[in-house]
């Protein structure tokens, strides 16, 4: 299976300054992350606020450079920002934010804003062009007539719909999508959803979705990776990781979806500690301080990602068997 | 805290450098310096030490530095008219000038701000209309011609006061009047939109929802935050206290700074414009400081902010 | 005013909606005054534009017979409508010209003004770093010291011919569109429209030209609306004290400055241009007020 976007042992580091006479310390933003995204399939990108998702995307696409690591997108690498390839580069991969009122032009209406990457890339007649936008806004799931509409005047399920339709009239092979719903009500959420699947099967793309919200990320999702402070910790399909968390980080994610009635014997675990610092990370494996199965091992030396019993991956001491297990879990 | 008054020290700084960076360059462009700043009779031996002073055969680097040198000195070079240093003619006429300023800025507060307030909390009402009506006239009225407007009425046809000249503190009333009602004028407008924004702000209605009796709504939280941009235009304010009555000081003869430069600036007296320039900015740099000053004390949010890592 | 208050006056108001008829709703978005004061810079306009066909006399013509008349409504004659000067020449006629003087430098400093400080701002937030504080600390300076005084001292050392005294004008105020323009583009390009038709593969020129530019417009033209009337009393105001416009050239600010003298033997030669600059000021001002609260909707 010959992979679209190839993601090799990427590390993204800032210094921040923290006074005046200190020597700056580094921001591990991203610290070792390699990943594959196969062709029409859908790679969910999974952590809280600070893990380095969103940074992760940008190195992806190649908005910031990589410390030190690479990407390859259809077997090449990647050309440098804001250069003439970089943009040619735009028409197969494309990325969309989570807000979507930010990211449209509010003087120009739907249809102009969809057609835009049409002319941008010299493709098409303008009437070509009005025809393919049109068709795509149908593709979405937009009646005809919201067309003339300007962006403030439409709902944010069907902003969020016109911002598809504007990545997607290029047929990119790639749509990083940033949070794309988080700023959705519930209801729509699952619509929209929905739409990406249908997107999926028609057109051929493949995302690479980020979000914090594990529910959302199950209905979407082939393969799911679990990020805390920069690292992938789990890494696998969705139904195995939700039924079967291998890793202590993705049981308390996993233990915290809200369910309806809660099944006797699943308990909630909350995490006990502070909040990850990504200048300060823990020696050993990151997780430990708050880690509830934590042992000695995971204070000193650093968990690989490794293939679990079942082909999952996962770095950590404990779910592989290398330290003793303590009696309560 | 302390970093943020370094910074603001800092910028202090590179203002009055590129102040004098400008009056350098400008005095560069406009032709010989020493004939410039040098008065018509001076001596050629007096000549000849000025341009040794100011290095002016030398490289131009080596000038910049001495004329920063000369200026730190005070030695700006002289009148053209009676031979004087610039900088004791001009420091003569600062007294001069404050008499008016100096009244004319407690005017401008004492009427300025509190119409404003008042604007703004009788929002739209008769009062706020009068006050913005009165406001924007004295913010479109030129000074000039506020100026002979009240000496038209008050001196010419009324006879009451004195028109010129600044013989008693009778002839500063006419003076003061208009300086103080131009920037009273302006002062309300923007006391009332800085009073306006902020009563406008959640916190207000949560004080007033607390059972806060309103007044003390208004004097606890809406008049100290709506300190906050007001200081800056005041900073503004007193800088301009000493070069701010130009206008005001021309149409009326006093003999303060700003008629003085009117006067160097027809007669090209070089020296006396470079002077009253680098004193001006000299005197706007130590407001805005203070003000900045002031604002790392008033502003609690500048007080405690730290730069922490991430 | 308290809250309570506030809150029952928009209930009272809302009830009374139903009553009132389309003139009133029209007279509810363009209120009288801001009518009159487009009508006085259309006429100001006009007047600048057709000076020369409008004006009853040259402007430099002298009448020595009739020096010092005062205006038809005091006791003059209509040769003289608005009355005469020193000379003899013609009030009205100097009073036209001037008003195409003055209008034509404030035009012509606030189009540099806000070019000037448009595109140092955009440069600013398109290419941060260096040049964005280069530009910052420009606009620190010009924020910084009191133009009049920097006016003054460009023209003792440079003279004021008249294409350098608009230049000059045209150094006021950039340093508002320029912080304007940074702060609109810098948030438009980092979660923005600008940054996503940047990742669609759009060039700069697209990007600021058919995007920035006009999303910024609209604010940029109530500063322009702010920025002009100050120009006409900055100019009128260096005129008047002899070292803006130069004779025989005649600006608003000059006829004042002349009319001085006169103050009480003939106080119509100062009076008339003296109402013309308060008039057009106030009458922008106005304007300006009345675009800015129209452009945003989310106003007190």
């Amino acid at each position: 299976m010959n992979a679209l976007l190839v993601a090799r042992d990427l590390v993204r580091h800032y210094p921040v300054r923290t006074g005046l006479f200190r020597r700056p310390l580094r921001l591990r933003a991203v610290d070792g992350v390699s990943f594959v995204v196969p062709p029409a399939r859908t790679l969910a990108l999974v952590g809280e606020s600070g893990c380095g998702k969103t940074t992760t995307a940008k190195l992806v696409l190649g908005l910031i450079p990589a410390t030190s690591g690479e990407v390859t997108f259809a077997g090449e690498p990647l050309p440098a920002p804001h250069t003439s390839a970089w943009r040619a580069a735009r028409r197969r991969m494309q990325m969309i934010y989570q807000d979507p009122l930010g990211a449209l032009d509010r003087r120009l209406t739907v249809l102009s804003q969809v057609m835009e990457p049409l002319a941008i890339h010299s493709i098409g007649t303008k009437p070509e062009r009005r025809e393919r936008a049109l068709a795509l806004l149908d593709a979405v799931g937009l009646q005809p007539h919201l067309a003339d509409r300007y962006p403030h005047e439409l709902s944010g399920g069907q902003r969020q719909r016109v911002v598809l339709a504007r990545a997607l009239i290029l047929e990119p092979a790639l749509i990083v999508a940033d949070e794309p719903v988080s700023a959705l009500d519930v209801s729509i959420q699952a619509q929209v959803l929905n739409l990406f699947e249908d997107l999926q099967a028609r057109f051929g793309v493949a995302y690479l979705f980020i979000s914090h919200d594990l529910k959302v990320v199950r209905q979407v999702a082939h393969e799911v990776a679990v990020m805390y402070l920069g690292r992938i910790v789990e890494q696998g399909p969705p139904e195995a990781l939700f039924r079967d968390p291998a890793h202590p980080y993705t049981r308390a994610l996993v233990s915290a979806i809200p369910v309806v009635r809660r099944r006797a014997g699943r308990e909630r675990i909350v995490l006990q500690g502070d909040p990850p610092n990504p200048i300060a990370l823990p020696s050993g494996c990151a997780f430990h301080p708050r880690c509830p199965v934590a042992v000695a091992t995971c204070r000193h030396e650093t968990p690989a990602l490794k293939p679990w019993h079942d082909g999952r991956l996962v770095a950590c001491h404990v779910a592989h068997g290398e330290a003793a297990l303590p009696q309560a879990a | 805290m302390l970093r943020y008054l370094l910074s603001r020290l800092l910028r202090a700084a590179l203002t009055i450098v590129a102040v004098v960076t400008f009056a350098f360059v400008v005095l560069r462009l406009s032709g010989d310096p020493a004939l410039l700043i040098m008065s018509v009779d001076a001596p050629p031996e007096a000549i000849d030490a000025f341009r040794a002073a100011w290095g002016l055969d030398r490289p131009l680097w080596e000038q910049y530095f001495r004329y920063f040198l000369q200026v730190a000195q005070g030695n700006l070079g002289q009148s053209m008219r009676d031979g004087r240093p610039a900088l004791t003619v001009v420091l003569e006429r600062v007294p001069e000038t404050l008499a008016l300023t100096l009244p004319a800025f407690a005017t401008k507060l004492l009427i300025g701000i509190p119409a404003g307030v008042y604007a703004a909390l009788n929002r739209n009402r008769l009062a706020d209309r009068l006050t913005m009506v009165l406001s924007v006239a004295g913010f479109t009225v030129p000074s000039f011609v506020l100026a002979l407007l009240l000496v038209l009425i008050f001196a010419v046809n009324l006879g009451w006061l004195p028109s010129g000249g600044a013989e008693s503190w009778r002839h500063a009333i006419l003076p003061v009047i208009t300086l103080g009602l131009s920037g009273a004028a302006i002062l309300a407008r923007f006391t009332r939109s800085a009073m306006l924004e902020v009563l406008g702000q959640p916190y207000i209605r949560a004080a007033s929802a607390k059972g806060l009796p309103w007044r003390r709504v208004i004097t606890d939280h809406a008049l100290p935050n709506a300190a906050i941009p007001t200081v800056t235009i005041i900073g503004f304010m007193v800088g301009s206290l000493v070069a701010g009555a130009v206008v005001v000081e021309s149409v009326f003869s006093w003999p303060g700074v700003g008629r003085l430069l009117v006067v160097a600036v027809a007669n090209r007296d070089l020296a006396i414009v470079q002077t009253i320039l680098l004193l001006v900015a000299f005197t706007m740099v130590c407001a805005n400081l203070v003000v900045d000053m002031l604002y790392g004390w008033i502003d609690p949010r500048l007080r405690t902010a730290r730069t922490q890592g991430a | 005013m308290t809250p309570q208050d506030t809150a029952t006056g928009v209930l009272q108001n809302a009830a009374a909606e139903p009553a009132r008829g389309a003139v009133a709703r029209f007279l509810d978005s363009w209120p009288p005054a801001v009518l009159a004061a487009l009508a006085w810079i259309g006429g100001m306009v006009f007047v600048a534009l057709f000076a020369d066909s409008l004006a009853p006399y040259p402007y430099t013509a002298l009448d020595l017979r009739a020096r010092l008349s005062p205006p038809v409504f005091i006791g003059g004659d209509w040769r003289h409508i608005l009355g005469s000067d020193e000379l003899g020449r013609d009030v009205l006629s100097r009073l036209i010209v001037s008003i195409r003087m003055s209008v034509l430098i404030a035009f012509g400093a606030t189009v540099i003004s806000a070019v000037l400080g448009t595109s140092l701002g955009l440069l600013a937030a398109h290419f941060r770093g260096r040049i964005e504080q280069v530009v910052l600390a420009l606009v620190d300076f010009q924020a910084s010291m009191p133009f009049l005084i920097i006016a003054l001292s460009v023209l003792a050392f440079f003279g004021n011919a008249l294409p350098l005294f608009i230049a000059l004008m045209g150094f006021h105020g950039w340093e508002r569109y320029a912080r304007i323009a940074r702060g609109l583009t810098i948030a438009a390009n980092e979660q923005g429209y600008a940054n996503a038709v940047r990742q669609l593969g759009a060039g700069a020129a697209r990007i600021y030209g058919l995007h920035v530019l006009p999303n910024i417009a609209s604010t940029l033209i109530v500063t322009m609306t702010l920025t002009f009337p100050e120009i006409i009393l900055l100019e009128s105001g260096l005129s008047f004290l002899g070292l803006g416009v130069q004779p025989p050239m005649t600006s608003l600010g000059n006829m004042v400055g002349y009319g001085r003298e006169y103050i009480t033997r003939a106080p119509w030669i100062m009076l008339s241009p003296a109402t013309a600059i308060v008039l057009t000021t106030l009458s922008i001002s106005l304007v300006g007020d009345w675009l800015r609260d129209r452009l945003d909707p989310t106003l007190r």
